[in-house]
């Protein structure tokens, strides 16, 4: 039986196609079987950040409707054979997402994989909600700034109250806390809110901390999932993200304005 | 909300819409005979004209047996004006004195405290009256933005924190013991005795028994301690504890 996790956040714009693609990519590179689904029907992104858009010829939808096999669908990384996307259709819209679809995609999918790593859509409607109903996992990505974090808590709620494991009366999802785009020097200039800060409100176990990082938009051009780039910042830091996942006691980065050398500050490194 | 004279006219507020409970006397019906009634009516109210001028009055039918007998609302509402009384509704009977009173521009009410008459009757078949069953509520996780509970008939216990856009409610007390960032409402059904307790208040709102404050109007040097609130004089206080 594989676990479901589900990338949420109710806000858009913070990260979670990035983090559905670092996550899975790092699970499969620690020779996990692993499967990416895209829920974002009609705004499908995960593709590109995958770097397989020019692969996709069925879809999620394809699919569900019974118009293809499963292993049609699915696109083998062409990086790491342990990882599979599931893309979204463009074409279509949210409504045709069903909960016995998804239902059956997921069952059928857990029989092979290890990790089901679901990319939610912002918002909380239709597409939000099926994300994260068959979820075992939850991870909320959330922007260290007011709006995210009270549209995380919104999500967490929901989360909460409206999963299959919630309606089941079974132990509630395990939700975790990703901190996304972070600048410990803009929080040090008082324009950001703190780790503490984002903490306090939500009251969440802390998966990790992604600095804010060039490298995250350069990967999202080129269609490399950020983790793979070793040297930055923001791919240790979601190593370490799925390493924390795993069960390993990894300290936290990133949090800290780090002390600039000599030679650094004097070119400006 | 407290409108100041600043705001500019088109975003005053002309009215509010609430429900309040109001004492009316009561004019319980014991026979169907309009026009001996009426006669009594007049004699009664010549003895304290002063007392009863326009005064609002509500037709109690609870007394009524017959479900067919006749009642000539329309003469009854007359009589009651002539004597000065301001009939505005009834309450009780039977569905044909529902239609006739309607017609007659009686509005439907419903009499509060039903219960009393049955209480005697209820008694001597349980001659040992157990405590009040209690509807109280506690909590354990958070309650997180866009939640709602509403705890009917007693008290709300949450052991956790109560986000920002989250609203908590209870006909009783209201007792947080993590952070109260939301709204808390507190004897939503007008109880004014009903008390919040909180560890630390940074609560967008909060009320009891209707009258509320807003986050703007919560003093700085009551934010983030243990506070009470409660009602004194029609007043919210919120004390340091």
């Amino acid at each position: 039986m594989a676990r479901i996790i589900v990338v949420t956040s109710g806000k858009g714009g913070v990260g979670k196609t990035t983090t559905s693609a670092a996550i899975s990519m790092g699970l499969a590179l620690k020779g996990y079987r692993t499967a990416v689904i895209d829920f974002d029907v009609g705004l499908r992104n995960l593709d590109l950040i995958m770097g397989c858009e020019r692969r996709v010829v069925y879809d999620f939808v394809n699919v569900i409707n019974g118009e293809a096999a499963l292993n049609q669908a699915l696109i083998k990384d062409k990086r790491c054979d342990k990882l599979f996307i599931l893309p979204a259709s463009q074409t279509r819209d949210k409504d045709s997402l069903t909960s016995e679809g998804v239902g059956k995609v997921l069952g059928d999918l857990s029989k092979d994989f290890d990790y089901i790593v679901c990319d939610s859509p912002a918002g909380i409607e239709r597409g939000a909600m099926l994300a994260m109903y068959y979820a075992d996992d939850a991870i909320v990505v959330t922007n260290p700034e007011v709006s995210s974090v009270r549209d995380s808590d919104r999500m967490l709620g929901i989360l909460a109250s409206k999963s299959r494991r919630a309606e089941r009366g079974e132990e509630p999802i395990k939700e975790y806390l990703l901190l996304t785009r972070y600048s410990p020097h803009r929080v040090k200039l008082g324009e950001m809110l703190s780790v503490e800060d984002v903490q306090d409100i939500l009251s969440l176990h802390l998966l990790g901390v992604i600095p804010e990082s060039k490298a995250v938009l350069n990967a999202s051009n080129s269609g490399i999932p950020v983790i793979l780039d070793e040297k930055s910042d923001a791919g240790q830091a979601f190593s370490d993200v799925v390493r924390r996942y795993l069960g390993e006691d990894v300290t936290h980065r990133f949090i800290e304005l780090e002390k600039k050398s000599l030679f650094g500050r004097l070119f400006g490194g | 909300m407290p409108v100041t004279h600043s705001e500019s006219v088109e975003f005053s507020q002309t009215f509010e819409i609430k429900s309040g409970a109001v004492n009316l006397p009561v004019l319980k019906l014991l026979t169907s005979d309009v026009g001996k009634l009426s006669s009594q009516l007049r004699l009664k109210v010549s003895q304290a004209p002063d007392f009863f001028r326009n005064a609002p009055m509500a037709i109690d039918l609870h007394n009524l047996v017959d479900p067919n007998a006749e009642i000539d609302f329309v003469a009854l509402v007359r009589a009651m004006r002539n004597c000065g009384l301001v009939p505005v509704g009834f309450c009780g009977g039977f569905e044909k004195h529902h239609q006739a009173a309607q017609a007659a521009g009686l509005s439907s009410l419903t009499l509060a405290r039903q219960e009393p008459p049955q209480q005697p009757q209820a008694t001597p078949t349980k001659p040992k009256v157990l405590p009040e069953e209690v509807h109280s509520r506690i909590v354990e996780q958070p309650v997180r933005s866009g939640q709602r509970i509403y705890v009917p008939g007693g008290d709300l216990v949450v052991m956790s924190q109560v986000s920002a856009g989250a609203e908590i409610m209870a006909d009783g007390n209201i007792h947080v013991y993590g952070t109260l960032r939301g709204r808390a409402l507190a004897g939503v059904q007008g109880n004014l005795d009903c008390r919040i307790f909180c560890q630390d208040l940074q609560a967008e709102l909060v009320a009891v028994g209707g009258h509320y404050r807003i986050s703007e109007n919560i003093d700085d040097s009551l934010r983030g301690v243990p506070v009470q609130i409660y009602l004194q004089d029609q007043s919210l206080i919120i004390e340091r504890i």
